[in-house]
């Protein structure tokens, strides 16, 4: 099944695959990550859009072309990604769970013993794009 | 890619009239080279007639068809950079296939031998056999061959998979991604799986009775509509000022699809609401919107009277 989905533009879905995989460490910094052309026949989509969203990634300066060789990740990329995660993590990831608690009448300090829970047993998330 | 570059396929106001139909109705486009489009609509919608008229294997009743600025029709220079493909391709009766595509390759500049050989290997053509001999899956195979080795600057396929599996389905998509990513061409696709061709494409062009429907880049079109879906009240009070695509209730519970790019904000509204939001794939949007117009068009006051 292709980890593409319907809901926005495919290039954006691949800029933050690419992004994923910086962030797990999955593809280090300073090392090549593949080709537009193999992004594009991976996830079977047009090579324009694959195109689209790596240079999404260079103009943000989590990557950079080294001309006749290929696309390289920026020393500090993992670091940048880190900082404007973080900055979204409150807003995606912990209002959707205030509000499902809230619905199901889970308490702060229930809510709390259950991340303290989650942060100690589960593992951490390193699925690659490839 | 020059963008100033002459559009591979120019149609103005092209009209095609029979006795009593007019299976092109006005149709204007401008697609420029080195893309693939998707040529969408229902059967009889007028898509094999604008390709017929566009490879200059039928004339137009009005209006004017370019390739590469010129018209195609009985211009030899310019029919030999195109090739088409239709769903029921013929060939000369005791013809293989062999020696079908020998009469591609010397038609074709940029035929590539080597690629036709590796096409023929991976749907298991039989070369020998008498073309029409062969099954109707290995036939529409013998012109997905020759559409991809031609490499012609425009390549049409209209619904070319007839007979193909599923497997040799996703070789013939598999293979037009690899060989357009190393030659880029303009490639228009015409089909009716259009979810399974729906992210190889970057434009898409739909056509109903006759009309253009939808003239847009694909990832434009992605993520443009939602469907919204929870208690009938709280969905009408959410969807309140959009265009609507398709209505449907159940009991006190409704799903609308509508025209909209939600915010982040508007999102969590619709979570804060209890509503489910989920995406509208390619081909939900192609139909939705295709009977949305539809509708518009030969009863106005329907989709009033769904309000």
């Amino acid at each position: 099944m292709s980890v593409i989905d319907d809901s926005r533009p495919i290039f954006l879905q691949i800029a933050e695959l690419i992004e994923n995989d910086i962030v797990s460490g999955e593809i280090r910094e300073e090392s090549q990550v593949p080709s537009t052309n193999e992004f594009a026949a991976y996830h079977r989509i047009n090579p324009a859009t694959a195109a689209k969203g790596v240079n999404l990634l260079v103009e943000s300066g989590i990557l950079y072309k080294k001309r006749g060789i290929g696309m390289f990740v920026s020393t500090g990329a993992r670091a940048q990604l880190l900082a404007t995660r973080r900055k979204e993590f409150q807003h995606q990831y912990i209002a959707p769970l205030a509000r499902e608690a809230r619905k199901l009448g889970i308490t702060g300090a229930e809510l709390t013993v259950m991340i303290t829970q989650s942060l100690s047993t589960e593992e951490p998330e390193g699925r690659g794009i490839r | 890619m020059n963008e100033n570059m002459t559009p591979a396929i120019e149609v103005r106001n092209l009209v095609k009239s029979y006795k009593d139909v007019e299976a092109l109705d006005d149709i204007t486009l401008s697609l420029a080279a080195n893309r693939i489009y998707g040529l969408l609509g229902r059967n009889g919608a007028g898509k094999t007639t604008l390709m017929s008229i566009l490879t200059g294997q039928g004339y137009a009743t009005s209006g004017q068809a370019l390739i590469f600025g010129t018209n195609p029709y009985e211009h030899d220079e310019t029919l030999s950079r195109i090739c088409f493909i239709r769903e029921s391709q013929r060939y000369p009766d005791d013809f293989t296939a062999t020696q079908a595509f020998k009469a591609a390759a010397m038609f074709f500049k940029n035929w590539d031998h080597e690629l036709a050989q590796r096409l023929c290997t991976e749907f298991a053509l039989p070369l020998k056999r008498r073309i029409k001999k062969l099954s109707r899956g290995q036939l529409s195979a013998v012109g997905v061959v020759i559409g991809m080795a031609s490499r012609a600057e425009i390549t049409f396929f209209d619904e070319p998979y007839l007979g193909l599996d599923a497997v040799a389905r996703q070789i013939f998509y598999d293979r037009l991604i690899e060989d357009y990513a190393q030659h880029p061409r303009t490639i228009v696709l015409s089909s009716h799986l259009i979810d399974e061709i729906a992210n190889l494409l970057e434009h898409v062009v739909v056509i109903d009775k006759g009309k253009i429907m939808l003239d847009e880049d694909a990832e434009t079109l992605r993520g443009s509509a939602v469907a919204v879906m929870g208690n009938a009240q709280k969905v009408a009070d959410f969807i309140d000022g959009y265009e609507v695509l398709h209505r449907d209730a159940l009991g006190s519970l409704a799903a609308v699809t509508i025209k909209a790019r939600l915010t982040e904000t508007q999102r969590q509204m619709a979570a804060e609401l209890g509503l489910e939001l989920s995406a509208v794939p390619l081909q939900q949007l192609v139909v939705r919107t295709t009977l949305a117009e539809a509708t518009k068009e030969t009863t106005p006051d329907s989709l009033e009277a769904l309000k």
